[in-house]
């Protein structure tokens, strides 16, 4: 059963990755320019851009162009940058997401285990001063956006005390503000979420049950409560992740971190189609794989929650 | 004998923004070893919180203002929260009311049989585990085993409620609470773990008090009843005593309120009106506004408890012993 579901999951992430695919592939050409529009301000010599055109086959029918672009997708393979001859789209990849995902991940851990934590003490305290200071950080780390919070940050730990690197990517120190900076906001959320969801585990029956057994009320919160109370977090957890995502791209060139943001946004502005191509697909196979591993927690969490429907007769 | 459970002049009071409600006002019962009591009342009348008081588990704002509840010679009122946990599932467990919200759906239920096991008896999950077949076995459950590993949306309402009791039991504790078992059961289930409980008492020789408001199952499984109205206990007797020489007009009302298939063109007789509000309770009798034999007296003043007989008591005003003397005199000058 399981295995089943788990190939109609793979077969339906194809289906989707090929349709952001050829969605990307009709954006970027319904923008206007091409990626020899403008070089260095100075418009290209007329054959020099004909050769060019020829040899990235931007010269042949769209039709064509769409096919040699699904044969790149269908084989991870898209060939050398446009405006970076010297790099592969792949190059550009492995190069910059591996610290991509480092920021992204240690993120995504800092930010579910600290909104956790302070949503759980929120909970606990509920109408109490700590909860009241614990849901001011919340509302703070929602509205603030990142890119003003990484400013302050920077300005602060970075130029006043120089505590912190301000920017770059070299040591564990250097990570410190560009976490802080994205995981705030996707924390926020998730301690009031928590927060909310906890609340109203902690009237439930079942908890008044394992009261009744005697449990010390740290195993009630983190084994009859927490789980359920984690659901609600589970569902938003894609769309934090994609919110992280994109996140990266801006916190990147504020910090001057070398990931993959900043060939992505670069790549769009300078019309570098491979390059588009390849990191757009890339990113969307990553959220896509997140929000299975997301469907799986669920059924990992909730045992009502079938993931394979049975067959009806 | 030394009774195992003994309730003593209990006051629950819960503050709440529109006032403080006085649910519980003084309420006495005692119950013996290998006893069923059955507290039975109709909804609002402090039964439930008289038990979750005795199983710890009142919820902030509520408190204990007055009164002690002994169990095996120590207060359980007085006890801190860590020392009350060692009491909880351990000596005294309960059985609550609706069995598919009282289990953990995301939890196996081996999972939450065994914790108590594992956590207050400090046990092996071995050990646990083959305590956990046993006490399943116990309860009629078949393939224990199996069972262990499934989870609560996976079984019917009775399996569930027969869990339910299986955890409680599983500690081997003196006292079960059983705060309605049979309320959200269908009927031919109620029939089945009515008759649970009795076997299991049988076997193990456990104390139990059966909260309910259902007389039928007063009828099958209790020694003594406690009749509470408006957070106080008005009539507690045998089954017998209050069955048939019941003297309370409440408790009389509240079995005439019973529909009988053995009495025909006898139509339901409700109770008249409604119990009193408990954010100001009466002076005197609660029952006074509903009560057909209810004198000047009643409403002024609480009546005081009144023995009839061995272990039958009624707080009210027509059975005092004055109000009797009263009634010898004016026969006697009369005649």
């Amino acid at each position: 059963m399981m295995v089943n579901f788990i190939l109609r999951r793979l077969l339906a992430m194809i289906l989707t990755i090929w349709v952001i695919a050829t969605l990307t592939f009709i954006l970027m050409h319904v923008i206007p320019g091409s990626p020899f529009n403008s070089h260095n301000g100075k418009q290209l010599n007329e054959t020099v851009q004909k050769n060019m055109e020829m040899h990235y086959n931007l010269d042949k029918p769209l039709p064509i162009q769409y096919l040699i672009y699904m044969k790149s997708v269908a084989t991870f393979d898209y060939g050398p940058s446009i405006k970076h001859p010297n790099d592969t789209v792949n190059s550009l990849i492995s190069d910059g997401f591996p610290v991509s995902f480092e920021l992204g991940m240690i993120t995504l851990i800092v930010a579910i285990l600290s909104g956790i934590i302070l949503g759980i003490i929120a909970a606990l305290k509920a109408n109490h001063f700590i909860d009241y200071v614990a849901m001011t950080i919340a509302v703070l780390g929602i509205s603030i956006p990142n890119f003003v919070l990484a400013s302050l940050l920077i300005q602060e730990f970075a130029v006043n005390l120089g505590w912190l690197p301000p920017s770059m990517w070299t040591s564990w120190k250097s990570e410190v503000l560009p976490t802080i900076a994205l995981a705030t906001g996707p924390m926020a959320i998730i301690a009031r979420l928590i927060r909310t969801s906890m609340i109203e585990v902690l009237t439930q029956d079942y908890i008044r049950t394992a009261r009744s057994k005697g449990l010390s009320p740290i195993l009630i919160v983190f084994k009859h409560a927490l789980k359920n109370a984690l659901l609600p977090v589970i569902t938003l957890l894609g769309t934090l992740a994609a919110g992280i995502l994109t996140g990266t791209f801006v916190i990147e060139k504020i910090f001057a971190i070398p990931g993959m943001g900043k060939y992505f946004v670069d790549s769009i502005n300078t019309r570098d189609y491979p390059v588009i191509m390849g990191t757009t697909v890339f990113y969307s196979s990553i959220l896509i794989v997140l929000l299975f591993i997301v469907d799986i927690a669920y059924g990992w969490l909730d045992p009502r929650i079938k993931l394979h429907k049975k067959e009806v007769i | 004998m030394e009774p195992l459970l003994e309730v003593k002049q209990l006051h629950i009071h819960f503050p709440t923004h529109g006032g403080t409600v006085k649910a519980v006002r003084g309420v006495d019962f005692t119950l013996g070893k290998g006893e069923t009591l059955a507290i039975v009342g109709e909804s609002g009348c402090g039964k439930s919180v008289s038990s979750l008081a005795i199983m710890g588990l009142i919820d902030h704002p509520g408190k204990i203002t007055n009164g002690s509840i002994i169990f095996k010679g120590k207060d359980l009122t007085r006890l801190t929260s860590k020392e009350m946990r060692k009491i909880q599932g351990l000596d005294i467990s309960m059985v609550f009311q609706d069995p598919m919200t009282a289990l953990n759906p995301t939890l196996t239920i081996g999972s939450q049989l065994m914790e108590g096991l594992i956590h207050q008896k400090k046990l092996s999950k071995r050990k646990a585990k083959k305590e956990a077949i046993k006490v399943l076995d116990l309860v009629g459950i078949s393939n224990p085993l199996e069972r262990l590993k499934q989870y609560p949306h996976q079984l019917s309402g009775g399996m569930r409620q027969r869990v339910v009791i299986a955890m409680a039991l599983i500690c081997e504790p003196n006292l079960l609470i059983a705060d309605e078992p049979t309320t959200a059961l269908d009927v031919t289930i109620q029939a089945q773990i009515l008759e649970l409980f009795e076997s299991i008492q049988k076997r193990t020789g456990i104390s139990i008090v059966i909260i309910t408001h259902d007389l039928g199952v007063v009828a099958k499984m209790a020694d003594r009843i406690a009749v509470m109205y408006a957070g106080r206990v008005v009539e507690v007797g045998n089954k017998r005593q209050i069955f048939y020489h019941s003297e309370h007009p409440y408790t009389r009302a509240l079995l005439q309120s019973v529909v009988r298939l053995d009495q025909s063109n006898n139509s339901l007789k409700p109770i008249e009106g409604s119990p009193p509000d408990l954010f100001s309770p009466p002076k005197g009798c609660a029952f006074v506004d509903r009560c057909p034999y209810a004198m000047e007296v009643c409403g002024r003043i609480q009546p005081q408890k009144t023995r009839l007989r061995e272990g039958h008591q009624v707080e009210c005003w027509l059975q005092d012993t004055r109000a009797v003397t009263i009634r010898k005199e004016m026969l006697a000058s009369q005649s």
